[in-house]
C-alpha cells in the first residue's frame, strides 16, 4: 500500500509540475490543483498509513490512527479550494482585459502604463 | 494570561468584517474606522513592546489548551518589535492611501488592508508552524486583492503571476510541514525544537529535507535569489500604497527564517548545523548584486524601487545568515530601516508618477512637476536612505552589518560585494534622479491651457512622516541598539522560549 500511495503522490506532483511549466493560465491552474491534491495526500501520509483504525478515542479500542494530519488536510483543502477560485477569477480577468493568457510578463518595453488607474 | 496579545489579530479581523458588512457604500466611515483601528493597534503594539522589553516571554494559549496540543501565540522581544514595526508602517501607508485617494480607485480597499494587517500580525505572533502557514495564507489572500486594486490589464496580469507563484510556495510550505510532522510528530515550534534535538544525527535525513524545504518557502517570501522572480513585476505594478505595505511582506519571510533557524534548527543542532548558512550567504550576495544592478538598469521608477527592495533584502539576509547574536542584532536594525526605506521610495515614486501625468514613472526627461523642488528633495532623501549613505539610518545599518561580519571566513568577499554594490546603487539613484528632476523636457510651443490641479497635502505629510521615522531611527540608533541587542541575545538562547511555551520551568 505504501508503494501505491507514494507512487500516486509522485505521479500527481510530476504531472502538476509539468503543467505549471506550460505557462498558459489554464494548464497552470490545473497543474496547481494537481499539486494541491498531491500535498493533501502527502500530509495524510505524514501521520502514517493505517487501515480500519478510528481517529477518535472510543471504549474498547486499543489502537488509533493519528487525527492531527486529518485536521491539517481539511484546512489545506479549504485553503487550496478558495485559492483556486481566486486564481481562476484573476486569470479570467487578466485574459478578458489583455486578450492573451500567457503567464509570462512579455514585452516589458511596452508603453509605460504602470499605475494608471 | 495576558489577553492583549491576541488584540493585534482580533481587532483588524473584526474591523474588516464590520467594514464589509455595514459601511460598503460609506467611504468616509471606512476611512475613519480604518484609521481608528490602526491607531488602536499601534497603541496595543506599543504596550506589548513595553511589556516584552522586560525580557519576559509571554504565552497566550488559545482556548486554554496547554502548549504542544493547542495553538499558542508567543510574545517575545522580536515578535513585539515586528508587530510595532508593522503597526507604524501600516498607519503611515494608510494615511498616504487616504490622502492620495488610492483607496477610492477600487472597491474594498480598507477591509482588505485590515485583513492584510491581521495576517502579518498573526504571522509574527504565532508559536505554531501550521498556524504560521494559515496566517501566511491570510496575508496572501488579502494581498492578492490589494495587488489588483484599481485594476488595469498589466496589473491584473502581474497579479496572476504573483498569485500563481505564491500558490506554488504554499504547496511547498505544506510539503515541508508534512515532512517535519512525519519526523517529529509535532508542529508547535517549541516542541519541534525539543523533538528535533532528540533525533540522532544518523537518522536525521528526513529532518534535513524538511529544514531545507522550509527554508526554500521562506526564501521565496524573502525574495532571495534565485527565488525572487515574483517581486519586480508585482511591486512595480501594485498600487503605490500597497507596494509600500508589501515592504513588510518580504520581512515576514526574513522573520520566519530568523525564528525557525534560531529556535528549531539552531546553530547547535548537529543534524542541520551548517546546512543553510553557507548557501544563504552566497545566495544573499547574488541577491544584493542583482538588486543594485537592477537599480542602475531600471527604465521606470517603479521597477527601480522594486529592485532597491531586492537589494536591501540581500543585505538583510546576509546579516541573518551569520546566525550569531551580533550579526542578528545588525540584521534586526537593518530590517527596521529597510522596511521604511523601501516603503518611502515607493511612495515618493508614486508622488512623481501622479504629477507627471502621461509620462508616469518613465526615467526620461519630462515636464516640470507641481511642487518640483519638494518632490525632488523627498526623492533625494529616499535615495540616500535606500543606498545607505550618511546621515540616514541606511548608513548605520550597513555599517553594523559590515562590522558584525568581521569574524566570518568570507569577510573580504562580503565587504567587497556590499561596498561595490552600494556604489552601483548610488550611481543608479543619481542617474535616475538627475534625469527625472534636472533634465526637463523642452517646453512645447503652444501655451499650457489650464493650470495644474492643486495637489492634496496629506500624501506629502505621510511621506514626510515616514522620512521622519527614518531620521528618528538614525538619531536614536544608540538606545534602539540596546533593545535590539537584548532581542538578539534572547533569540539565540532558545531555552527561555521553549520553557515558557511548554511550561517546563
Amino acid at each position: 500500500m505504501e508503494l501505491l500511495f507514494a507512487t500516486a503522490i509522485g505521479l500527481l506532483t510530476a504531472a502538476g509540475i509539468y503543467l505549471v511549466l506550460r505557462l498558459r493560465s489554464f494548464p497552470v491552474i490545473i497543474g496547481i490543483s494537481l499539486l494541491t491534491y498531491a500535498v493533501n495526500l502527502f500530509l495524510f501520509g505524514a501521520g502514517r498509513l493505517a487501515i480500519n483504525l478510528p481517529p477518535v478515542l472510543r471504549k474498547g479500542v486499543e489502537t488509533y490512527t493519528d487525527p492531527l494530519p486529518q485536521a491539517l488536510v481539511l484546512t489545506a483543502i479549504v485553503i487550496s479550494f478558495g485559492m483556486t477560485a481566486v486564481v481562476v477569477m484573476l486569470a479570467l480577468g487578466a485574459y478578458l482585459s489583455g486578450r492573451e493568457d500567457s503567464v509570462n510578463m512579455e514585452d516589458s518595453a511596452a508603453p509605460d502604463q504602470e499605475n494608471k488607474a | 494570561m495576558n489577553h492583549w496579545i491576541i488584540a493585534p489579530v482580533l481587532l483588524p479581523a473584526v474591523l474588516a468584517a464590520v467594514q464589509t458588512l455595514t459601511m460598503r457604500h460609506h467611504p468616509l466611515l471606512q476611512r475613519v474606522f480604518s484609521l481608528a483601528g490602526v491607531v488602536a493597534v499601534l497603541a496595543v503594539a506599543l504596550g506589548l513592546s513595553l511589556h516584552a522589553a522586560t525580557g519576559e516571554i509571554e504565552v497566550y494559549e488559545l482556548g486554554n489548551w496547554p502548549a504542544p496540543f493547542g495553538i499558542v501565540l508567543v510574545l517575545d522581544r522580536l515578535s513585539a518589535l515586528m508587530v510595532l514595526l508593522t503597526a507604524v508602517l501600516g498607519g503611515l501607508v494608510l494615511l498616504y492611501a487616504i490622502g492620495s485617494g488610492w483607496d477610492q480607485r477600487g472597491n474594498n480597499f480598507h477591509p482588505l488592508f485590515q485583513f492584510q494587517l491581521m495576517g502579518i500580525f498573526g504571522a509574527f505572533l504565532t508559536g505554531d508552524a501550521f498556524n504560521l502557514f494559515v496566517f501566511f495564507e491570510v496575508l496572501l489572500i488579502a494581498s492578492y486583492g490589494l495587488m489588483i486594486h484599481a485594476g488595469g490589464a498589466r496589473r491584473l496580469k502581474a497579479g496572476v503571476q504573483y498569485v500563481i507563484y505564491n500558490l506554488l510556495g504554499s504547496t511547498l510550505f505544506l510539503f515541508a510541514l508534512g515532512t517535519l510532522y512525519a519526523v517529529t510528530g509535532t508542529l508547535n515550534m517549541a516542541d519541534l525544537a525539543v523533538r528535533a534535538a532528540e533525533i540522532p544525527v544518523e537518522d536525521s535525513a528526513l529532518l534535513r529535507v524538511g529544514a531545507i524545504l522550509l527554508f526554500l518557502v521562506f526564501a521565496i517570501k524573502a525574495a532571495l535569489l534565485p527565488l525572487h522572480f515574483w517581486l519586480p513585476e508585482t511591486y512595480a505594478e501594485a498600487p503605490a500604497p500597497v507596494a509600500a505595505l508589501f515592504a513588510i511582506m518580504t520581512k515576514v519571510g526574513a522573520y520566519a527564517i530568523l525564528r525557525m533557524y534560531t529556535l528549531v534548527f539552531g546553530p547547535d543542532l548537529g543534524a542541520t548545523a551548517d546546512l543553510i548558512d553557507q548557501m544563504m550567504i552566497y545566495a544573499a550576495l547574488i541577491t544584493i548584486a542583482a538588486g543594485m544592478i537592477g537599480i542602475l538598469g531600471a527604465k521606470r521608477l517603479g521597477r527601480l524601487a522594486a529592485f532597491a527592495s531586492i537589494g536591501s533584502m540581500g543585505t538583510l539576509l546576509i546579516a541573518i545568515a551569520g546566525f550569531r547574536p551580533e550579526t542578528t542584532a545588525a540584521a534586526i536594525y537593518y530590517m527596521l530601516h529597510s522596511t521604511f526605506a523601501a516603503a518611502l521610495l515607493f511612495l515618493v515614486v508614486d508622488l512623481v508618477r501622479e504629477r507627471r501625468g502621461e509620462m508616469g514613472g518613465a526615467i526620461q526627461p519630462g515636464p516640470r512637476m507641481a511642487q518640483h523642488g519638494l518632490i525632488a528633495a523627498l526623492f533625494f532623501g529616499a535615495a540616500i536612505a535606500s543606498a545607505g549613505m550618511p546621515p540616514l539610518s541606511g548608513f548605520i545599518g550597513k555599517l553594523l552589518v559590515l562590522d558584525a561580519m568581521r569574524d566570518m571566513a568570507e569577510v573580504w568577499l562580503i565587504w567587497a560585494v556590499i561596498l561595490a554594490t552600494s556604489l552601483v546603487a548610488i550611481l543608479g539613484f543619481a542617474q535616475a534622479g538627475s534625469i527625472v528632476f534636472w533634465k526637463l523636457a523642452p517646453i512645447p510651443d503652444e501655451p499650457v491651457a489650464e493650470a495644474p490641479a492643486p495637489q492634496p497635502a496629506l500624501p506629502i505629510v505621510a511621506v514626510c512622516a515616514m522620512l521622519a521615522v527614518i531620521i528618528a531611527l538614525s538619531v536614536l540608533a544608540g538606545p534602539m541598539m540596546g533593545y535590539i541587542e537584548a532581542t538578539a541575545t534572547q533569540l539565540h538562547a532558545p531555552d527561555g522560549y521553549i520553557s515558557a511555551v511548554l511550561g517546563t520551568n
